[in-house]
């Protein structure tokens, strides 16, 4: 890599290349938010991958791989081997990504084995990549093992057009309330949930607020014959 | 007036039976059309506006006679869109909209949230020594005014007033000190990313160490009042019981989790922002119930106590140090200053911007409009609050805006041991059991 660039027929000014070491999820356009005509400033050219930390390679440091070795074997023994699709560290928290019709015996595994033994599980979070095709819909689950003092966390995907995920409500009875809020709020719809409800929105409420194509529903502000848009149209820096 | 022309007490036929809209004062009603059903069962929906389930939590109960056979919690009432409105603010506005999440602990909100953004920064041991005194300072003054307004409301609801005049006053004490050095009394989004917003304000640990030598008198009346008390006993012992076992299948931490016999503190177990410099210990009680929450809460007001006074003598060391990480491109350049009418704009920083260097009103502007930019990734930073575990999942796509900001609050997680803590006990003993977990709605909802 570092001898191209010493080349003398490499083009100093080229455009970097994107390591391959990360994972593009989307692409940022401009400086400010604004396409079109609106950006005048001479970045709305501008186009950036949106890049999040790539898997990390075998074997991870520390206790990581101790997990990430019992996780292997457990699963193995449990028939789902190839359940763990990579694995994740960043800033000192591993992230185990999970194939989705896995889940289940993922966290029953990762609950009960001697070597794991993550007794409690600190609830669900979507995040919806939009720009994240085929896998828009990402459910995030925090584990703490009490016995060894570690935290995992665990992320699923799945697509827009088929937004299921297996429930661990028979696991985890706390991700009860977590499903049902991640269900309201981004309309992931957890199989197996015993009661799968609206939780914190009205039951009859139209749209999942949390997904990113849904609009904040601010009113635009008047002051002195002005009007400021609300938050979610104004011009802003992205 | 029969019940059925009272226009807010009226009753009405369904094809679920008769329905009782009760306001209050009105039970020899109720009690009337009920004994001419044959079926003993009753629903009774309870709030979600009644002075008794803390804000407005609607609690389902289905009853025989007395006894609850079915307990079912309705939330959502005070759900604002926090986490949603923060992915369209920077990064240190977030700390302006977690703040008012859980309103009786707003330092634990901003600090779980700036723990996520700073581990995403990689700044987490760039923190200066004075920001994470003042942090654990104010965290643990938190602590006891939430202790305090649990303990408080508990006792109101059971008829003890005393402990809920006197449970108020001392809290008024903590908010006065908050006042003192955040400028306000709740929702301060003091603690930044990077540090926190100020320097102590003169004379600050003077009034804190006059409030720690008050309540080393007051503390120990609570104890008098209640802890032998053969009334308060008699509704809080044996109420709401929940073991070991049933608190980690349902993800409750805190002092339910403490009061199960587990001494599992992170202040202890995972320690963040220097608690593992301060001399304390993990309150715990054996008991299971609700008496054994109160116990765990007031020893832990004792604990914190403890630790405001270790961080007290370390800031009188710290006196002029820097509260603020060092890097320009994340600390705002400003520092507040107090005027005649409390915080307000710096003179000297105004004057530098707008006087003499362009520069900096160009780093100011862009700083305080666009803000920082947070490299990609998802962080989880847990900490021990009043109530139990709460953690922020910070995710960052890079840019200058939260992502996705979602919070474990265990207020929310902890509340769905409501039907398990009443289901078989006595009507009034819901609520003694609801009070045990301290769910803060604003919390729940977000």
């Amino acid at each position: 890599m570092t001898e191209e660039h010493q080349g003398a027929d490499q083009p100093e000014n080229a455009p970097a290349t994107l390591d391959p070491e990360v994972s593009a999820v989307g692409e940022r356009h401009g400086m400010f938010g604004v396409t079109g005509s609106g950006d005048t400033s001479g970045y709305g050219g501008l186009v950036q991958p949106i890049v999040f930390p790539a898997p990390a390679h075998r074997p991870l440091e520390g206790w990581h791989e101790d997990v990430a070795a019992a996780l292997d074997t457990a699963l193995a023994d449990a028939g789902v081997a190839h359940a763990v699709e990579s694995v994740v560290v960043h800033r000192g928290e591993v992230t185990f990504h999970v194939r989705r019709e896995d889940l289940p015996t993922v966290a029953r595994v990762l609950r009960d084995d001697a070597a794991l033994r993550f007794e409690l599980c600190s609830g669900v979070s979507g995040v919806h990549y939009p720009a994240d095709a085929g896998r828009e819909l990402h459910a995030v689950y925090h584990l703490l093992s009490m016995t060894f003092n570690r935290r995992i966390r665990l992320e699923v995907t799945c697509p827009d057009a088929d937004p299921h995920i297996p429930s661990t409500v028979a696991t985890y009875p706390t991700n009860d309330w977590h499903e049902r809020e991640t269900f309201d709020m981004f309309g992931i719809i957890f199989d197996g949930h015993p009661a799968l409800t609206r939780i914190l929105m009205p039951d009859d409420w139209p749209g999942h607020p949390q997904r990113k194509d849904y609009p904040l529903g601010g009113i635009p502000v008047e002051y002195k014959g002005g009007t400021i848009p609300p938050p979610d149209q104004r011009r802003s820096y992205n | 007036m029969s019940t059925t022309e009272d226009l807010y007490a009226g009753t009405s036929d369904t094809t679920e039976g008769r329905v009782f809209t009760v306001t209050g004062q009105d039970w020899d009603q109720i009690a009337q059309g009920v004994a001419e059903e044959a079926d003993e069962r009753v629903v009774v929906n309870m709030g979600p506006q009644h002075p008794s389930t803390h804000g407005v939590l609607r609690l389902i109960l289905e009853l025989e006679g007395e006894t609850v056979t079915e307990a079912r919690c309705g939330i959502g009432y005070l759900h604002t869109g926090i986490e949603k409105n923060m992915e369209y603010r920077s990064w240190v506005q977030g700390t302006t909209f977690c703040t008012r999440m859980d309103y009786l602990s707003p330092f634990f909100n901003e600090m779980t949230y700036v723990l996520g953004v700073e581990r995403l920064l990689d700044i987490e041991d760039d923190i200066p020594e004075k920001a994470q005194v003042m942090r654990v300072l104010l965290m643990e003054l938190n602590r006891i005014s939430s202790h305090l307004v649990c303990i408080a409301t508990g006792g109101m609801e059971i008829g003890a007033l005393t402990v809920m005049t006197i449970g108020f006053r001392e809290r008024e004490l903590v908010l006065d000190l908050f006042e003192l050095i955040t400028g306000l009394r709740m929702n301060h989004a003091f603690i930044r990313p990077g540090g926190v917003a100020q320097d102590l304000p003169p004379g600050a640990l003077d009034e804190i160490r006059a409030f720690i030598a008050l309540m080393k008198k007051r503390l120990p009346e609570y104890a008098a009042l209640c802890n032998a008390n053969p009334i308060f006993k008699g509704r809080l012992e044996n109420v709401g019981h929940l073991e070991l076992d049933g608190c980690l299948a349902l993800g409750i931490t805190g002092p339910p989790l403490r009061a199960a016999g587990y001494p599992w503190d992170l202040r202890k177990t995972q320690p963040y922002s220097g608690y593992e410099d301060y001399d304390f210990e993990v309150q715990t009680w054996d008991t299971c119930d609700s008496y054994g929450r109160f116990r765990v809460r007031l020893n832990e007001m004792w604990e914190s106590l403890k630790i405001v006074e270790q961080a007290a003598n370390r800031l009188a060391g710290l006196e002029g140090a820097p509260v603020m990480v060092a890097d320009k491109k994340i600390a705002w350049p400003s520092q507040l200053a107090i005027g005649s009418d409390g915080m307000g704009n710096s003179l000297d920083h105004i004057r530098h911007i707008m006087g003499e260097s362009m520069e900096a009103l160009i780093h100011h502007f862009k700083l305080v409009t666009e803000g920082f930019r947070v490299p990609a990734g998802q962080a989880y930073v847990p900490i021990e609050s009043p109530r139990g575990e709460l953690g922020a999942h910070v995710v960052s796509d890079g840019g200058t805006r939260p992502f996705r900001a979602h919070f474990r609050d265990p207020s929310f997680t902890n509340l769905q041991a409501t039907s398990v803590m009443s289901e078989g006990g006595m009507v009034a003993d819901v609520i003694v059991a609801i009070a045990s977990i301290d769910p803060v709605m604003g919390g729940v909802d977000r």
